[in-house]
Formats: C-alpha cells, sequence, structure tokens
C-alpha cells in the first residue's frame, strides 16, 4: 500500500507527461488527477490506521559501495504518515483545482500548444518527489526527493516559461536553494564520515556519541552534534524559506497559483520542517543548532509578518504569511516541541493551501489582476470564494474561544508554539515567545486587511473586470470546500494526539513513553546520589543507561529525557495562553480601522512614517542587499572569466594554435614536401645526424 | 634443409611455391585474362594461409639455426598481412580492371612481397632480416610504377626504389657495423653481445643505422618524405596495399629488432623510438591539414598513426608490444575499409581524389556516408568507436612506462589530427552543394567497408578478442 502511494504519482507523471499524444490532453490529465486520488484514499487509510510503531518497508537494494551500504526503503513511522495525508490530499485537491484554473491560460496559445499535460506531469512529479523525501529511510534518498521537489519546483515556477520574470524567479529558487543545499549535503557528509552510515537508525542511535565528539570544520573544532545539526538547518533553512534563504519564496510566486498552493504553502517548503523534526534525536543533542534554530524561525516569523503588512499584490501577501508561519513551526522545533511543530504543519497546509486556491478563484475571476488596490467589493460576485477566504483567515489568525477546545485549526497549533516558546523559559524561547505573539498581531492586521481590501469597501481598478468578475467552476470549488473542513476541524479533532499530555502525544508517535517514565525516576536519583558523593562517575553511568534504556529513533519523534518543554507547555500563565488571541484582536482591530472606518488612514500612516513604509515595502532591502554583495560581484567575476578568462585566454589560446600556429607548420611542411627526391634524400640524411648525434651526446 | 625446418617455413615455402606456379600458369595460358582468376586465387591462398598459421601454430619454433622464428609474435603478425593483403586483392579487382591494370603479375607480385614480410617478422637473424625486406621491397617497387604508362606511377616507384636503396644501404650500414662490433648476426648473440652498460659505441651506431632503415619502411617521420608521393602516384589498390600489410610487416620487424636483438639495451633505443614516434604523430597531424588529396592525406595519416604504433614500442615493455600489435591490427582494418570506399570514388567514370568532392555525399549514398563517417571518427580515435581503444592502449603503454610526457604529446597530435578526419565528415555531411560522386561500389568493396566500419563500432564490445592474442605474442617476443 505505502509502495502504491509512493509510485501512482511518478506513473501519473510518466503517463501524463509522456503518454498524453495518445490518450488525449483530457484523458491523460485524469490518469494523473484519478492516481492521486487513489494514493489520498489510501494515505488516509495508512494515517487512521497507524499504530505508531516505525516499520520499514524494503524497495530495492539503492547504494552499494564500499562500507556505504543501503537499501531504498521507506520508512513508515507517525511523521511520515502525517506527511502522506497533507501531501497527497492537497496534491489531489490541486489537481482537481488546475482543472478550472488551467483551463484557459492567456500566457500559451491554446490552438497551437497543449500545456496542460505538462502542468499535471510536473505537479505528479513533485508530488512523487515530496513522497520520496517524506518516506525516506536515509538521508541520502531524503536527498534524493529534497532535489527532485527543487527541481520540480524550478520547473513549475517558471511554468510560463515565456514570461522573464518567471524564468528569473525560477532560476532564483533554485540557486537559493542550492545554497542550503550546499549545507544538508556537508551535514550528509559529515554524518557519513562520523557514523560511517546514511541510514536514520543507525545515525540516531550514534547521537549521543556525536555529543561527546568533536569535528575540525573550517580551521576550528566543533562539537559534532551541534555542527552536523546546524548544516543540516542550513539545507532546510533554504527550502523552507527562512531568513537569509528566503528571498527565492516571493518571488516563487510567478508560478500558476495552484502551484503556489501545493508547493510554496503546503508540502515542499514544510519540508525543512519535516527534517528537524526527523532528525530530532541529534537535534536533542545539538543544543546550540536548536537555539539557533528558535532564534532564526522567530525572527524570521516577525520579518515576515512586517513584510506582509504593506505588500500589495495578493499572493505576496500569502507568501510572506507562509514565510512568517514557517517561522513558528522552526521555533516550535528548535525548543523541543516537535509535536506542535508537525501539527502546525499538519493545520497550515489545510488553511494555507485554502488560502492560496481562494486567492487563486479571486485572480481566476478578476483575469489575472493580482494587485488588492484593484480589488474591492467582490464579496457578492464570488460568494463562495469570499466564504472559503474568510474561513481560511479565520483560521490562520487563530479565531477560537481562549481557554476551551473550541476554536479554528491555527487556534491551537499556533497558541500551541507560542505556549511551547514561552515554556521552553530560556533566553531565546522568551526571544520567540515575545516576536511569535507580535508575529500573531500581524498576522492578523494583513489577513484581515488582505479580506477587506479584496471583498469589502469599494470596487476599485478596471470597471469592465469588476463587471467580469465571475465565480470560478465546480473544479475550483470543491477543493476549496474539502479544505475548509480541514481549515475549521483540524485543530478540533487532532489536538490531544499532536499537542495533549506527554503520554498522549508519545503514543501518537509511538515513542516508548514507559521507559521514558522508569528512566526519569532513575535519572533524578542518580543526580542526588551524584551530588552526594561520587561525582561525574556515576552521573555518566546513568547517561549511559538512560541512553541504553530509551534509544533515540525508537519512535518517529524523541525528546531527551530532561525536555518537559511539552509538558510544561501546559502549565504556563493564563495570560501567555490568552496573549496571541489578544493579539489577534488587536491586529483585527487595526484592520478593521484602516480598511473599513477610515480607508484614507493607511495612505497618511505610510505618507508619516515614510522610511519606515519603504523599509518594509521593500522587504528589508534584502534582494537589494543580495544583490550588491553576492548577485554584482559573481555577475563581475563571471563577466571576467567568460571574457578574459575563456575569451581571451582559453579561446585566445586555442585559435591561435588552430589558425596561426598550426597552419604555419601545416605550410612549412608542405614546403618541405618539394617533389624532389634529393630533398628527401637530404632530409633521411639530417635525421641520421640527428639520431647519431643524440646517441653519441645523450646515450653514453 | 631438415625436414623439421623445412616444416616451419612451410607456410612461406607453399606461397612461393604458389606465386611461381601461378606465374608460370598465367605465362602459358592467357595472360592477363587468367588474372581475375589468379587475383581471386591468391586471396584465397592467403586466406587459407591465415587460417593455417592462426589455428595450428603453437609455441616458439626455429628453423635453419636460428635465423628464421616461428612464434606467436610472428604469426600475430603473419595473420595481419595476410588477411589485410587478402581484403586488398578482393577489393582491387574492379579498379585494376576498370584502369587495364588488372596483369596476372599483380598479385603475384603481391604474393611474393607477402612472402618477404612473413620472412621479415619471423627473421632471427640480420641475414634474413635483409632478406626478407628486400623481397618485400622489389615485389612493391614494381607494384608501385604498375601504371607503366603514367608518368605520376612511375614517378612514384622512382622515388621509392631510389629512397628505398638509400635506405637499404643505411640498414646494410647498421647491420655490418653491429655484426662488426657483436661478432655475429644472429639475434640471439647480439642481445648477449650488447647488455647494460657495456654497449660500445659502435654498436650503438649500428642500432641507430639499423632504426632509420626500419622508420624507412614504417615511414616514421624523418624518414617519411617516400610517402605522400609513392601514396599519391601509385594506382590506389596499390597505395591500399601499402598502408596497410607492409606497415604491419614492418612493425613487426622493428619490435623484433629492437626486442630480440637489442633487447637488454631497451633505455638506448627507446629515447630514439620516442623522438620518431612524437616526430611522426605532429608530421602526420599537421601537414595532413594542407591536403586536398585524398590519398596524399591517408599517406600522412599513416604516417601519424605510424607514430602511435611507435609509442607502444617507446615503452620498451612487454604491454607495450602488445599495445603496438593491437594497434596496428585496428589501424589496418580501418584502413582497408576507408581504402575500400576511395577505390569506389568516381564521377562519370573519373576517378576523383580530390576531397571535395566528397560534398553531400550523405544526401547521394546515405550508408556509405555513414560508414565512412564510423571510420573517420575511429581514424580520428574518437571514443566509443575502435580506433580510441587503440590509442588507448598506446598511452596507457606510455604512461606505464613512465613516459607521461609522450603520452600527453600524443593526445595534443591526435587533437590537432582529429581536425582533417572531421573535416571529410564536414564535407559529407555540411559541404557546398556541388557535383557529387557517382560512382557505385562493387559488392567486394561495399562489404569491405561495411564490415570495417561494423567492427569499429561493434568491436567496442571486447575488440573481437585480439586483446588475448596480441598479449601471447607480445610474451613470446619479450622473454
Amino acid at each position: 500500500m505505502e509502495t502504491t502511494i509512493l509510485f501512482a504519482p511518478l506513473v501519473g507523471a510518466l503517463i501524463c507527461g509522456f503518454g498524453w499524444r495518445m490518450l488525449g490532453e483530457h484523458a491523460a490529465q485524469w490518469v494523473a488527477t484519478g492516481l492521486l486520488f487513489l494514493a489520498c484514499l489510501l494515505s488516509w487509510i495508512v494515517f487512521l490506521g497507524h499504530d505508531g510503531v516505525t516499520e520499514q518497508i524494503t524497495i530495492m537494494r539503492f547504494v552499494e559501495s564500499g562500507t556505504l551500504s543501503t537499501d531504498w526503503s521507506i520508512r513508515l513511522d507517525r511523521l511520515t504518515a502525517i506527511m502522506l495525508v497533507v501531501i497527497t490530499t492537497v496534491s489531489a485537491l490541486v489537481h482537481l483545482y488546475s482543472f478550472g484554473y488551467m483551463a484557459h491560460d492567456e500566457n500559451f496559445d491554446d490552438a497551437k500548444e497543449s500545456y496542460r499535460p505538462r502542468f499535471f506531469a510536473y505537479l505528479s512529479f513533485f508530488t512523487f518527489a515530496m513522497l520520496a523525501l517524506v518516506t525516506s529511510d536515509n538521508l541520502v534518498q531524503m536527498f534524493f526527493g529534497w532535489e527532485g521537489v527543487g527541481v520540480a519546483s524550478y520547473l513549475l515556477i517558471g511554468f510560463y516559461f515565456r514570461k522573464p520574470s518567471a524564468n528569473a524567479a525560477a532560476i532564483k529558487a533554485f540557486v537559493v536553494n542550492r545554497v542550503g543545499d550546499f549545507g544538508f549535503a556537508l551535514g550528509i557528509f559529515g554524518l557519513f564520515m562520523l557514523t560511517d552510515s546514511i541510514s536514520f537508525d543507525v545515525i540516531f542511535e550514534k547521537a549521543p556519541e556525536l555529543a561527546q565528539m568533536t569535528i575540525p570544520f573550517l580551521w576550528q573544532e566543533w562539537n559534532a552534534a551541534n555542527l552536523l545539526a546546524f548544516l543540516l538547518f542550513v539545507g532546510a533553512m533554504g527550502k523552507s524559506a527562512q531568513l537569509i534563504l528566503h528571498t527565492w519564496l516571493p518571488d516563487a510566486m510567478e508560478g500558476p497559483t495552484p502551484v503556489s498552493a501545493l508547493i510554496h504553502a503546503a508540502t515542499m517548503v514544510t519540508a525543512g520542517v519535516f527534517l528537524v523534526c526527523r532528525m530530532s534525536p541529534l537535534m536533542e543533542f545539538a543544543p546550540g543548532a536548536t537555539q539557533f534554530i528558535v532564534f532564526l524561525g522567530a525572527t524570521t516569523a516577525f520579518f515576515a509578518a512586517t513584510v506582509g503588512l504593506v505588500q500589495n499584490d495578493i499572493k505576496r501577501v500569502i507568501a510572506y504569511s507562509t514565510c512568517s508561519q514557517l517561522g513558528y513551526m522552526f521555533v516550535a522545533a528548535g525548543v523541543g516541541v516537535y509535536s506542535a511543530a508537525m501539527f502546525h504543519l499538519f493545520t497550515h497546509a489545510f488553511f494555507k493551501a485554502m488560502l492560496f486556491l481562494g486567492a487563486g478563484s479571486v485572480i481566476h475571476a478578476m483575469h489575472h489582476e493580482q494587485d488588492m488596490r484593484n480589488y474591492g467589493n467582490l464579496r457578492h460576485k464570488i460568494p463562495y470564494t469570499f466564504w472559503a477566504m474568510m474561513i481560511g483567515t479565520l483560521a490562520i489568525t487563530g479565531v477560537g474561544i481562549p481557554l476551551t477546545y473550541v476554536g479554528f485549526a491555527g487556534f491551537f497549533s499556533k497558541d500551541a508554539i507560542i505556549e511551547s516558546a514561552f515554556a521552553a523559559g530560556s533566553g531565546v524561547g522568551t526571544y520567540a515567545f515575545i516576536l511569535l505573539v507580535i508575529a500573531a498581531l500581524f498576522t492578523s492586521f494583513y489577513s484581515w486587511r488582505l479580506m477587506f481590501m479584496t471583498f469589502y469597501g469599494e470596487a476599485r481598478g478596471d470597471k469592465h473586470t469588476h463587471d467580469h468578475a465571475h465565480e470560478s467552476p465546480m473544479t475550483m470549488l470543491v477543493p476549496l470546500g474539502v479544505l475548509a473542513l480541514g481549515a475549521v476541524f483540524a485543530g478540533m479533532i487532532w489536538l490531544k494526539p499532536f499537542f495533549g499530555d506527554t503520554a498522549d502525544v508519545n503514543k501518537f508517535f509511538g515513542v516508548p513513553y514507559h521507559a521514558e517514565e522508569k528512566h526519569a525516576g532513575v535519572t533524578g536519583d542518580t543526580m542526588l546520589l551524584g551530588a552526594g558523593g561520587e561525582d561525574g562517575h556515576a552521573e555518566e553511568a546513568a547517561h549511559g543507561d538512560e541512553v541504553a534504556g530509551w534509544t533515540p529513533g525508537g519512535g518517529a519523534i524523541y525528546a531527551h529525557p530532561s525536555n518537559h518543554v511539552l509538558h510544561d507547555a501546559h502549565y504556563v500563565p493564563v495570560w501567555v495562553k490568552v496573549s496571541p488571541f489578544v493579539a489577534m484582536l488587536i491586529g483585527f482591530g487595526f484592520a478593521w480601522l484602516f480598511y473599513i472606518r477610515a480607508p484614507h488612514l493607511p495612505g497618511q500612516l505610510a505618507a508619516n512614517q515614510r522610511h519606515l513604509y519603504q523599509f518594509l515595502l521593500n522587504k528589508w532591502y534584502f534582494d537589494e542587499l543580495y544583490d550588491y554583495i553576492f548577485t554584482r560581484p559573481a555577475k563581475a567575476i563571471g563577466g571576467f572569466l567568460w571574457r578574459r578568462g575563456d575569451g581571451n585566454v582559453i579561446d585566445g589560446f586555442l585559435n591561435g594554435m588552430a589558425l596561426g600556429v598550426v597552419p604555419f607548420f601545416t605550410r612549412w611542411a608542405g614546403r618541405l614536401q618539394s617533389g624532389y627526391i634529393f630533398t628527401y634524400a637530404f632530409m633521411m640524411v639530417i635525421g641520421i645526424v640527428l639520431l647519431v648525434s643524440w646517441m653519441t651526446l645523450a646515450g653514453n | 634443409m631438415t625436414n623439421v625446418d623445412f616444416q616451419i617455413v612451410l607456410p612461406e615455402v607453399i606461397l612461393c611455391l604458389f606465386a611461381m606456379a601461378a606465374l608460370m600458369f598465367g605465362v602459358y595460358t592467357g595472360k592477363d585474362k587468367t588474372a581475375p582468376l589468379i587475383n581471386w586465387m591468391t586471396a584465397g591462398v592467403f586466406v587459407l594461409l591465415a587460417l593455417i598459421i592462426g589455428i595450428n601454430g603453437a609455441g616458439s619454433n626455429e628453423a635453419f639455426g636460428g635465423m628464421f622464428v616461428d612464434d606467436g609474435f610472428s604469426r600475430f603478425a603473419k595473420v595481419v598481412i595476410l588477411i589485410s593483403a587478402a581484403a586488398i586483392l578482393v577489393m582491387s579487382e574492379r579498379y585494376m580492371q576498370k584502369a587495364g591494370l588488372l596483369r596476372f603479375e599483380y598479385p603475384l607480385l603481391i604474393a611474393l612481397a607477402v612472402v618477404g614480410m612473413m620472412v621479415m617478422v619471423s627473421a632471427g637473424d640480420l641475414i634474413a632480416l635483409y632478406m626478407g625486406l628486400e623481397l618485400q621491397s622489389l615485389a612493391l617497387y614494381v607494384v608501385a610504377s604498375l601504371r607503366r604508362d603514367s608518368v605520376r606511377s612511375t614517378e612514384a616507384g622512382l622515388k621509392y626504389f631510389v629512397l628505398g636503396a638509400l635506405s637499404s644501404g643505411l640498414l646494410l650500414y647498421g647491420a655490418s657495423l653491429t655484426y662488426g662490433f657483436a661478432g655475429t648476426t644472429m639475434f640471439s648473440g647480439i642481445v648477449t653481445a650488447a647488455t647494460d652498460g657495456h654497449v660500445s659505441i659502435g654498436l650503438l651506431f649500428g642500432l641507430v643505422f639499423i632504426l632509420a632503415g626500419l622508420a624507412f619502411k614504417v615511414s616514421a617521420a624523418p624518414f617519411h618524405m617516400w610517402t605522400p608521393d609513392v601514396y599519391e602516384g601509385s594506382p590506389t589498390p596499390v597505395t591500399a596495399f601499402f598502408a596497410t600489410a607492409p606497415k604491419m610487416a614492418a612493425m613487426g620487424l622493428f619490435a623484433r629488432v629492437m626486442h630480440d636483438a637489442f633487447g637488454n639495451v631497451t633505455a638506448d633505443w627507446s629515447q630514439v623510438v620516442a623522438f620518431l614516434s612524437v616526430a611522426s604523430m605532429f608530421l602526420g597531424a599537421v601537414a595532413a591539414i594542407g591536403q586536398r588529396d585524398i590519398k596524399r592525406l591517408m599517406a600522412y595519416s599513416s604516417i601519424a598513426h605510424m607514430g602511435f604504433a611507435l609509442m607502444g614500442l617507446a615503452s620498451g615493455t612487454e604491454f607495450g608490444v602488445q599495445a603496438m600489435l593491437v594497434y596496428m591490427a585496428i589501424y589496418v582494418t580501418m584502413n582497408v575499409g576507408t581504402f575500400a570506399f576511395i577505390l569506389s570514388m568516381e564521377r562519370d567514370g573519373q576517378v576523383v581524389t580530390d576531397i571535395s568532392a566528397l560534398n553531400q555525399l550523405s544526401k547521394q549514398q546515405p550508408l556509405k556516408a555513414l560508414a565512412l563517417l564510423v571510420l573517420m571518427f575511429s581514424l580520428a580515435g574518437v571514443p566509443p568507436l575502435v580506433g580510441f581503444f587503440g590509442k588507448f592502449y598506446v598511452l596507457q603503454a606510455a604512461v606505464q612506462a613512465d613516459m607521461a610526457w609522450l603520452a600527453v604529446a600524443g593526445v595534443i597530435a591526435s587533437v590537432i589530427g582529429a581536425f582533417y578526419y572531421l573535416r571529410i565528415v564536414y564535407f559529407m555531411y555540411f559541404g557546398e552543394e556541388t557535383d557529387g560522386l557517382d560512382g557505385a561500389s562493387n559488392p567486394a568493396e561495399w562489404a569491405l567497408l561495411m564490415v570495417s566500419a561494423a567492427i569499429m563500432v561493434f568491436g567496442v564490445v571486447n575488440l573481437f578478442g585480439i586483446e588475448g592474442p596480441a598479449m601471447a605474442a607480445a610474451a613470446a617476443l619479450v622473454q
């Protein structure tokens, strides 16, 4: 069954991509979509029936080279199961949605070229690569999927290959991701170097040892676990668009909107979060790296939220929102509450995909107009889309009734993260808590701003477009409806297993929690003993014992015995629990004030605070900075090597040889071949003289 | 002549007797009318002898007190010589007939040249060496000027004769020096006289002069000057013959003298051979660029190829000899195919040799153009064709013998040389529209062209198993 899930999209991609001429365009699209719905159905069966115990399903021998020997197998545990449903559900719905969205595309000439099968094939191929990533049982297999999604993302961002901006965005995404992948690859190399394996099981088992080792890197000795965890996180930063490597995500919106929903909101960008959760046994032994993750995640969440405040392109607002929400997830993973990170990943997939698809529906209705300043008062023209977007907004802003178990999906998962950050108690935890609450306020503001600018107020922009605005076809509305269900209920249904009692969570993720209880006690005792007399020694023995009793990698996620953040998160003060809700209300209030009550205020504020406004509008000048620091010097070096190095030196040398030196000798040889026999005889004599002289002088 | 001796030289004797009997037959019957028959019979005898030698021969035998050696090395060379000579005879029939050159002496002269070659590669003595060499050369001087009424052909024959005489003189001078200082003409005696550190200067001189004589025969620079003129002037089938069997024979003799007679002073001659190798490779590559006549071009091509084969010898190792043998076998196969094509180059019944006549051949005769393309790529040494592996072998031999500089030079020369091979391909596929060729190949030419091209493609699997025999041959030569 798992094998079917993994390969159905690949089969779909191949049939659709290569077989559409035989099948016909329409049939090919339905094959790809049908296979994805099959995968989706099976995924839900796997997810609901999964008991939390890790299984390995071997498919074939993968690598056999020296000491590196590994299978291609599916690792099925709770993490994988969650990702399976997320990926296949969103992907299947996006496939369906694309029937409507891609029906007529002004970027292509319908009569002359078939772009739809290509689109569906790419989507299915992406899904396969993503599934390969999450089902991987070792790092190289994961890297395969990691690069596969990178390729698919590149192809889909640049789907409108006639648009220069789309090509530029595709290249940017690819290049920026390579930077992250470099770190990821280094991490894999390092792990292989130290553990002699790429298999998760082996690496997890050796994680405690890694924490004791040091590794030289960049002329310095580092703690192995910290460094490797950091390097892996660099890969995650690239894929999940975290600060420093985030610049590609907003530009990736050049791709068709269903792509944005699938790849750049629900699935691929969460691969980084998945990676950190997957490597939780290593992360738990790398306190330095996890602190960095928390710091960066919180900063990203804040940064992206501020930028989102002022963007005018509807997709860009949602893109920054995604970037921000990913920061939330990293904070949760960084403080050690991996289940909360996965929870937010899970719920976020639903409501963010829905927001994107809703935005797509709006764009579709408005004839590919994406600037929100040209929207307004659309709620009556496209009522279904409006309600879908409303639900999505309620979910992302975290609407719910505080201190109860009633609310939209985002309410639970976001609060879980904020509480965890507070409960972490450390310096970065507090930093993250403050930033995340502020970010929640901003999130609420820009989400409502989007709603108000699009659906309320007065119709702005081209009148003709507004008059012709129309509701989208059923193929586009059905996916919205299905996702709405998730956005409303996912939080309430799955709160307990993701963020309930430690025992519940452990059971859900297959962590052998009995062992934990026992060892928690033992650890406490030995700590006392150690304090009493035998310093160090007993503690070390206890440490070893504890590792033996509770091996990292036993479950889908791993929490170090000293990690009680999940437990503590349930006992934070009430003001902490309520703070995100209050932030949300404030954000809503401001949005209402700015865009319903007094629409002239935003303009005034922007004029008042021109520098701040420009700073945010230009995304903190990251692109300009990178352009100045990296792009231009790289182009200059490239230009130099091209013109001087390649053009003058290499071409010059070869051309000189080919056009000057060799023809010279050719003429010379031709002249020598005079046709006179005495010349020939003379040459032979010269040859003899030469050889004899040489022999006499050099030979003896 | 004892019975045992006789048995060892039996193939040569058979060929001699056949030549004489066929000569009588031709003279007393229909003279030139019998020529096609004799031509085919000679080819048949070649093939038969190749089979006998290839299948029956075993071990190392000596006849006439060591003057004649029959070992794995000589058998390998003889099989290549016989097969290639047979192929040339088969494909020359139509051309010779048309040019009015198909005299019954032609195949018999070839047969006698082949006897000479067989003696050459089996020589175990300076006198046997000279006898074989001269028997071969005299026959070749005659066939070079077979077209008696053509100025160019007679000029070619004369040039070849005069310069060949000069080289024979050099060789004889070297042989007599060697005899004077070693006290024997036997290779087995010379090799004991010429041991490391005790080589008298006279022996070294003798070595150099013998080398010069041999270099003339393999047409290695700077003793190559006769090659382009003779190749151009001779009738094309004769040119084809020059480019194949005698080259193998001369290379075999080269290796035999160097290893059997001077095998203990490898260091002394390997430098000289390396020089000849580099000079030939570069001269062949550079000078061929200026050629418009395909026969002259092939002359320079063969000079360059001899440079590569000499690279194998220059390494002075057993593997080097193996590499040389493999290289020569591949070279001969490629040249048979290429000349099978050149023989069919005609326009309005006239023979054409200008390479611009190949313009747009791919449109007129796609299959032949494709086959020639394969052969040209193979001659240039483009992977994955067999020609690449030949080069790879000799380069490897040079590298293993710590002569990386020689290998580098070889690579550079082959890059330069690739130009003129590729230019032919360019003409065939992208050239201007001109009057193309209209000559049709006869079945023999066509088959040899296609088989040769097919070998270049399919031989990549295991080179048709010639590595094993070549290795055994090399082992037999280098003890």
